[in-house]
């Protein structure tokens, strides 16, 4: 009964997408993928408290790809946030929009995905790990790919902006491709906006490539409708000596899947992994980490922190893959919780696989209500209930926040935080 | 300044505190001591409007106001003060931080100008000479890491800023080497004025050197079970809590 659900979605969209010509060889792997493995249902492990593919069934009704909207400057100018200096790259329902990027000249390439030619595109984000994934790879538009040389120091962030609308269908299949060079530096930045409060399905993949030595920082805000389901597969490959930092804000959404993969293939790589979800409503974002240590002398850190009202329902899967080869590994996970209702739930699970012996790996979870002792601490100084509530949620919010290493985007990201703490809650 | 009657207050169903009788006037300080578990903290978070207590019984006047009807930001804004026992540890949250905030809050309250950042920052520069408390604490996570002694001027320092009318002492000096209890009372002395009340929860005569108290009082199974001079301090430093309990048993009986 259920097979028979996926598949009648998964065909539904494949079938509204018609067959697209480029990029062959993948697109039918993909289709491959989906035929034979349908979309996930309940019983599989992996989306064990995420029922995406029911979530679909309930609330798209056009599984045809969105059209664009035709966005126009002012819009888009609305949607920069205070302080903004750097690239701007624009997709408009999935697809890049070259009229409204904006770019300043750094020295680094960016055309579209048809352009690029490149060995790597679709083998870092691997379809056989997410069927999503290979939905994604069926389905996704015009996408966009960024190719940072060797030896470059992109000192200004690259912005993307995403904007997203049903529009005579409700598919949105984002695709961003990117290799960072030996020795390269760069921070990318990300938001996205919905126009309206219409379902739709975003369908993300990014894939990203951080060779010898090249340091990364990606940061992600999403507060997207309270109707949006989203999910993203978001995979980097880090060479040697490489540093990839990821920070991931999500505010808002109906049902959030964020599937973060970093493959250490290296020794001397770092990868960190910074999330924060503040949730009222009903929302429901999950987040699933993968880190892959392969070989000795790799390091990588991850905080995820959840605050979570009402109704809401925060999933956290964090996954440590130490393989033998990967000697003298640094491997660090915390997640921690701060509950404010009682019908909001969290699913925390740490997941670690060791098969080296020198290693220092250490994980933790909390889920707690709001400090008690604390709160009335700060009352008997004479703060305001709310306003201690506040501020304690703040500082618990700040220890990711304070990881957005671009000091513009920070605060913006910050002012929505605060917003949320001092209002909603 | 503060009345308090027949006050009693359980925490999950254990009586705790069993009919409190205590008198306070400006300008007086009142020790209080008593054998560990008799309800000194008890008390000290009542007054303090801390919300598990239960008040199951009594009344508490302050300034001619209830006490017991406000919230306990409310009370602070009235002028009391609670310096903890056990202070509490704020990850992410500075000094600095919320007391800009708990400063402006407590005297816009009383009808005073908010400090603009300027004068917030002088004030706290005069106020941390008098505890000799070091800058570098009051920009990191309130308490988190401090030294027991670092804690405690923490608390002092912090009422110092706001001024209260009623300070209540959980135990500051507990803990602290003779320096630092000097310190720490120097302060409290300082702040004194004729207008201000002071209750000290001590388990040490020793403080009450530095921080003369007019009353001794003597909390024993949630009552105040003898009351005296400061010479009664010295006596319960030499004999011990014994006797007082072999007069409560023997008067119950
Ligand atoms: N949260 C609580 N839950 C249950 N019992 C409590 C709680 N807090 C205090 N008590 C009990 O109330 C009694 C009085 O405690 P309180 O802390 O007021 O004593 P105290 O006089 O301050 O002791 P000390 O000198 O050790 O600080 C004790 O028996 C204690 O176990
Ligand atoms: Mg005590």
């Amino acid at each position: 009964m259920t097979t028979l659900i996926n598949n009648k979605i998964a065909d539904q969209i494949l079938a509204k997408h018609g067959t697209l010509e480029n990029f062959r060889e993948l697109r039918d792997k993909g289709v491959d993928i989906i035929q034979t493995e349908g979309l996930p249902v309940l019983k599989e492990e992996e989306y064990k408290f995420t029922a995406i593919t029911k979530k679909l069934e309930q609330s798209i009704k056009n599984f045809g790809p969105a059209r664009p909207v035709g966005l126009n400057k002012e819009l888009l100018n609305k949607h920069l946030f205070e302080g903004f200096d750097g690239d701007l790259i624009v997709f408009d329902n999935g697809n890049f929009s070259q009229e409204l990027s904006k770019l300043s000249g750094q020295d680094y390439s960016l055309v579209s995905l048809d352009q690029a030619q490149s060995e790597n595109f679709g083998k870092i984000a691997k379809m056989e790990k997410d069927p999503f994934t290979a939905l994604n790879s069926a389905t996704f538009g015009n996408g966009v790919s960024i190719h940072v040389g060797k030896n470059k120091q992109i000192s200004k962030p690259i912005f993307i902006l995403f904007f997203n609308k049903a529009n005579d269908g409700e598919v949105i299949s984002t695709r961003v491709f990117i290799q960072v060079e030996d020795n390269s530096e760069v921070t990318f930045l990300e938001n996205t906006v919905s126009l309206d409060d219409a379902p739709y399905f975003a369908n993300a993949v990014t894939e990203i490539k951080v060779a010898q030595n090249a340091h990364v920082h990606y940061s992600r805000l999403q507060d997207e409708s309270r109707k949006a389901i989203v999910v993203n597969n978001f995979e980097t490959d880090i060479h040697r000596d490489a540093t990839f930092t990821s920070s991931l804000v999500s505010l808002s959404g109906d049902m959030v899947r964020n599937n973060l993969s970093l493959n250490l293939l290296d020794s001397g790589c770092e990868g960190n992994m910074y999330g924060l979800y503040l949730l009222n409503g009903k929302t429901h974002v999950d987040n699933h980490t993968n880190v892959d240590h392969t070989k000795p002398h790799s390091e990588s850190n991850e905080l995820y922190k959840g605050i979570l009202a009402d109704h809401s329902r925060g999933v956290f899967n964090g996954k440590i893959f130490v393989r033998q080869d990967a000697q003298k590994t640094n491997a660090f996970q915390q997640n921690n919780n701060i509950l404010l209702s009682e019908d909001a739930t969290v699913n925390t699970k740490p997941q670690l696989e060791i098969w080296a012996d020198d290693v220092k790996c250490s994980h933790g979870c909390t889920t707690g209500q709001l400090d008690e002792e604390a709160l009335f601490y700060l009352q008997a100084r004479g703060l305001g209930k709310e306003q201690a509530r506040a501020l304690l949620l703040y500082a618990f919010a700040g220890e990711v926040l304070e990881k957005i290493s671009n000091e513009q985007f920070r605060n913006f990201v910050t002012e929505k935080v605060e917003e949320r703490l001092g209002g909603s809650y | 300044m503060l009345t308090i009657k027949n006050l009693h207050a359980s925490i999950e169903g254990n009586e705790i505190l069993r009919g409190i009788n205590l008198e306070i006037k400006p300008g007086e300080i009142h020790a209080i001591m008593g054998p560990n578990g008799s309800g000194k903290s008890t008390l000290a978070s009542v007054l303090a409007g801390r919300e598990e207590y239960e008040v199951t019984d009594g009344e508490v006047i302050f300034q001619g106001k209830d006490l017991l009807e406000m919230a306990p930001e409310e009370r602070a804004r009235e002028g009391v003060f609670l310096a903890f026992q056990y202070p509490v540890e704020i990850p992410g949250v500075s000094t600095t931080n919320f007391l800009r905030t708990a400063v402006n809050q407590v005297r816009e309250h009383r009808g005073l100008e908010a400090l603009d950042a300027v004068k917030f920052l002088s004030v706290m520069k005069e106020k941390m000479k008098l505890v000799e408390i070091d800058q570098k604490l009051m920009s990191r996570s309130l308490n988190e890491g401090f030294s027991g002694g670092e804690k405690k001027r923490n608390e002092i320092f912090q009422m110092a800023m706001l001024e209260p009318k009623l300070s209540i002492l959980d135990e500051t000096d507990s803990g602290l080497d003779i320096d630092a209890l000097k310190i720490v009372s120097n302060g409290v002395n300082k702040l004194k004025t004729s207008e201000t009340a002071t209750i000290v929860v001590t388990h040490y005569q020793r403080l009450l050197d530095y921080i003369v108290p007019d009353f001794v009082h003597v909390l024993y199974k949630g009552q105040i079970v003898k009351s005296g001079s400061k010479e009664l301090a010295l006596e319960l430093e030499e004999k011990g809590y014994d006797w007082i309990k072999e007069e409560v048993e023997s008067a119950s009986v």
